[in-house]
């Protein structure tokens, strides 16, 4: 046998598996992504199979297999519906209101100067305390007996304003504020890295002109946030749904049912009364609306971007 | 000297001298109270340890679930001297009691070994217990082997521990036939009123004599006394929010959670008597109950009434008894047994009892049970009630120790009176069923909307009624 014939023969597998190596590649790479998916459907997986038993831990003799009763059961309870609505209800009014108050502070602080810096550096520090926390500083703060909160309400003429242990509208009244002092900072932050990150020509074309500054709001400068604003309302709509720890901080989702909200009610079901199959169908109606929900938040935000490349 | 401080302690544990004459001969010695407290402790543990191999697991490591409290607290005063005597080692979480039976539930729910035994109350062995989450402690109080042979288990106050003690059929009472028990009581509380000397003194008034009497003399106390609240209950959206006062007044009323009807349970929560007591019972909170009513659990009950903040509270005797010392109004309280209806005299005070209990899973249950024995031991009884705050312990011995009885009259008058009068009406007074939590936890929720009149007192029992009822069908306990 000649040498270059043994060279060939040496080269071959050295090719062969160079090329099986190539061929193996993309899902070598997405092989992360795989387990990460895996990671997360296992857990969900399980929690639909629950779902669709009769399964409390206390009772094991019971468990069995009932289909969709747990999802039938809970639509026919009139708690469940407070259950859809108030957490809808503490979504909306959270989102709105940060969304409002966290794009005025951005614009306030829009224009860089020493002072603007340094508060843009102090917003932070809310995002700092763990909401459970900040909800147990706020809950001393609005207590009826010594909290300074209750002090000043009294003062200002309303002595017997119970804030989160009163009706369940001044309850609600008390922790959409909590969760406003906690996330708005999130939300001004987003948007004000938004807003310094526009482009200036417009804004310096329309004061040349002599544009109204509410125009130059209305119509320049909203609708280039608005893709930054989108994201924010994204993430604030996700968490806000599934709150619990500031509710249960707070009033444990009382007074009554006033803020049984989906996670609160799930964590009752599951972990106090230990019926996983009654808590794994809440968890489910709540991922089915989160998932509807941050399907319109996404094609919004898919459709102002397309906008923004000028292909809409 | 050492020899002579031991041999003065030994004499002292074998009954050759009184605790006057060994405190007064520990003096001489120029030994501190504190340092003979701590070697008397010592000695006490040493005699328990001789003619039984308390070494039988030395080595193990056993781990305990604890809910913050102050028998915790006498437990852990002492658990050197058990780590000593036993040669086990002993480790521990505290949690707060808002989330501690959560916590317990998840440990035992996910059948984890990683505690051996843990605190809980009777009420919670009724879901534990017949889901098989507990081990049944007849196996280690029957067999002789297992325990000291001065253990005496007949010490122990006869209806606490049957208290603890099960068949698992809803409805069928407490320590029946066929009953496992599931834990071994380690110290219980009744309910009936602690209140502000100082304050009922300046309002003119006298304790209350039944429920409306205290309505009256709690809105009395709060307008005469500025800055100040009439009655502290707890409130929170709770199982925690029943059982104490609430469901003594209750019983006082005539009420109950449930009825048996052949056999099976009807709930009983929207009766004529429930309805009545808890109009009474809600006018009360408002019109004499602390502003934040719904977020009280039983450490703001008693906190306020410690600092003043409160004229009285209908809650657990010993949650009075902790305010008398260490607080602003150390000294100033007062206890009287109470029965809420007008038409009777003996208190019915509903009982709560700390337990202890060993979970199914663990691996060191022969070991966790040696940790029993030895918490509710006479000497760790007598321990914790005469040098710590282990009140009201469960063993008669204890009761009848004379410096025990000493303490409670000096310096916590009327307390003893207040048990003696409150004692023989007391008891469970839940039906036993498992679905515990479910049923107090909105019960506790129905109460608060009743509090903010999102919903009138009738309506909101029927309705709740409803609920039960619901629940108890799904749960498959009745048709």
């Amino acid at each position: 046998m000649s040498t270059s014939a043994v060279a060939t023969m040496n080269v071959r597998p050295v090719v062969r598996r160079r090329a099986r190596m190539a061929s193996m590649l993309p899902y070598l790479l997405s092989m992360p992504a795989l387990l990460t998916c895996i990671g997360i459907l296992i857990p969900f997986g399980t929690a639909v199979y629950y779902s669709l038993q009769r399964y409390n831990l206390a009772f094991p003799a019971t468990r069995k297999v009932i289909w969709f009763a747990n999802f039938v059961s809970l639509f026919r309870d009139a708690a469940f519906w407070n259950t859809i609505e108030i957490s809808l209800v503490y979504t909306v009014l959270t989102v709105g209101l940060e969304m409002l108050l966290g794009l005025g502070i951005a614009l306030l602080l829009w224009r860089r100067t020493v002072v603007t810096n340094l508060l843009s550096v102090a917003l932070i520090l809310p995002l700092m305390v763990a909401p459970e926390i900040a909800s147990l500083m706020w809950k001393l703060m609005t207590n009826a007996n010594f909290g300074i909160l209750s002090y000043f309400v009294a003062q200002l003429g309303f002595p017997n304003f119970k804030w989160g242990s009163g009706s369940g509208l001044s309850a609600l009244f008390t922790v959409v504020l909590v969760d406003m002092w906690v996330y708005t900072p999130f939300i001004t932050i987003l948007l004000l890295a938004g807003l310094r990150g526009l482009p200036r020509q417009p804004f310096e074309a329309a004061e040349l002109d002599g544009v109204p500054t509410s125009f130059v709001f209305f119509r320049i400068m909203l609708p280039m946030l608005l893709p930054y604003m989108l994201t924010a309302g994204l993430f604030r709509m996700l968490d806000s749904i599934q709150q619990f720890d500031i509710i249960y901080a707070m009033t444990q989702g009382g007074p009554g049912d006033a803020l049984m909200v989906f996670q609160i009610e799930a964590y009752r079901q599951t972990i106090t009364y230990t019926n996983i199959g009654r808590g794994a169908a809440i968890l489910m109606i709540l991922w089915a609306i989160t998932y509807a929900l941050s399907n319109v938040f996404m094609k919004n935000w898919l459709h102002l971007r397309e906008r923004a490349r000028g292909r809409a | 000297m050492k020899d002579k401080t031991t041999n003065l302690f030994r004499d002292y544990v074998a009954g050759r001298m009184s605790r006057r004459e060994l405190f007064a001969a520990a003096g001489k010695l120029g030994l501190t109270a504190g340092a003979a407290s701590l070697l008397l402790n010592r000695m006490q543990t040493e005699a328990m340890a001789a003619g039984w191999d308390w070494q039988k697991f030395k080595g193990k490591s056993i781990k305990l679930l604890l809910n913050k409290h102050p028998y915790t607290d006498a437990l852990l005063m002492n658990i050197d001297n058990f780590k000593q005597m036993t040669g086990m080692n002993v480790t521990y979480d505290v949690f707060p009691e808002d989330v501690y039976f959560d916590k317990v539930t998840t440990a035992l729910s996910s059948k984890s070994s990683a505690y051996d035994a843990f605190m809980t109350g009777a009420y919670q062995t009724w879901q534990y217990g017949p889901a098989g989450w507990l081990v049944d402690l007849n196996e280690f109080i029957k067999d002789p082997s297992a325990s000291t042979p001065d253990f005496n288990v007949g010490d122990i106050l006869p209806g606490l521990l049957h208290s603890d003690a099960w068949s698992g059929v809803p409805g069928e009472p407490l320590g029946g036939p066929g009953s496992k028990q599931w834990a071994l009581p380690w110290g219980f509380e009744l309910n009936s009123i602690a209140y502000n000397k100082r304050y009922f003194k300046q309002a003119g008034i006298e304790p209350p004599k039944n429920l409306p009497d205290l309505i009256e003399k709690a809105v009395k106390a709060q307008t005469d006394v500025k800055g100040i609240y009439g009655v502290g209950v707890r409130g929170s959206r709770s199982w925690a929010t029943i059982h104490p006062g609430y469901l003594s007044g209750l019983t006082s009323y005539g009420g109950s959670d449930f009825t048996v009807v052949n056999g099976k349970l009807k709930s009983a929560v929207n009766s004529p008597e429930c309805k009545a007591f808890t109009k009474l019972w809600v006018e009360m909170i408002q019109k004499a109950g602390p502003k934040n009513w719904t977020n009280y659990t039983w450490y703001e009950v008693g906190n306020d009434l410690g600092a003043g903040a409160s004229a009285m509270i209908f809650d657990a005797d010993i949650l009075g008894f902790f305010q008398q010392s260490g607080t602003k109004e150390a000294g100033n309280i007062g206890y009287e047994g109470f029965a809420a209806n007008p038409a009777k005299k003996e208190p019915t005070p509903n009982v709560w009892i700390w337990s202890l209990a060993i979970n199914a899973f663990s691996n060191n249950k022969a070991a966790a049970w040696m940790l029993l024995q030895w918490a509710v031991s006479a000497e760790m009884c007598g321990f914790g009630a005469t040098k710590a705050n282990l009140v009201d312990p469960v063993r008669q011995s204890t009761w009848d120790i004379k410096a025990f009885q000493d303490r409670l009259n000096e310096k916590y008058p009327g307390y003893l009176e207040q048990y003696q009068a409150s004692a023989p009406g007391s008891k469970i007074y839940f039906t036993p069923q498992p679905l515990f939590f479910n049923l107090t936890t909105d019960w506790a929720a129905a109460l608060q909307k009743m509090y903010s009149k999102e919903i009138p007192v009738d309506e909101g029992l029927d309705k709740l009624a409803e609920n039960v009822m619901a629940q108890l069908r799904d749960a498959g306990i009745t048709d």
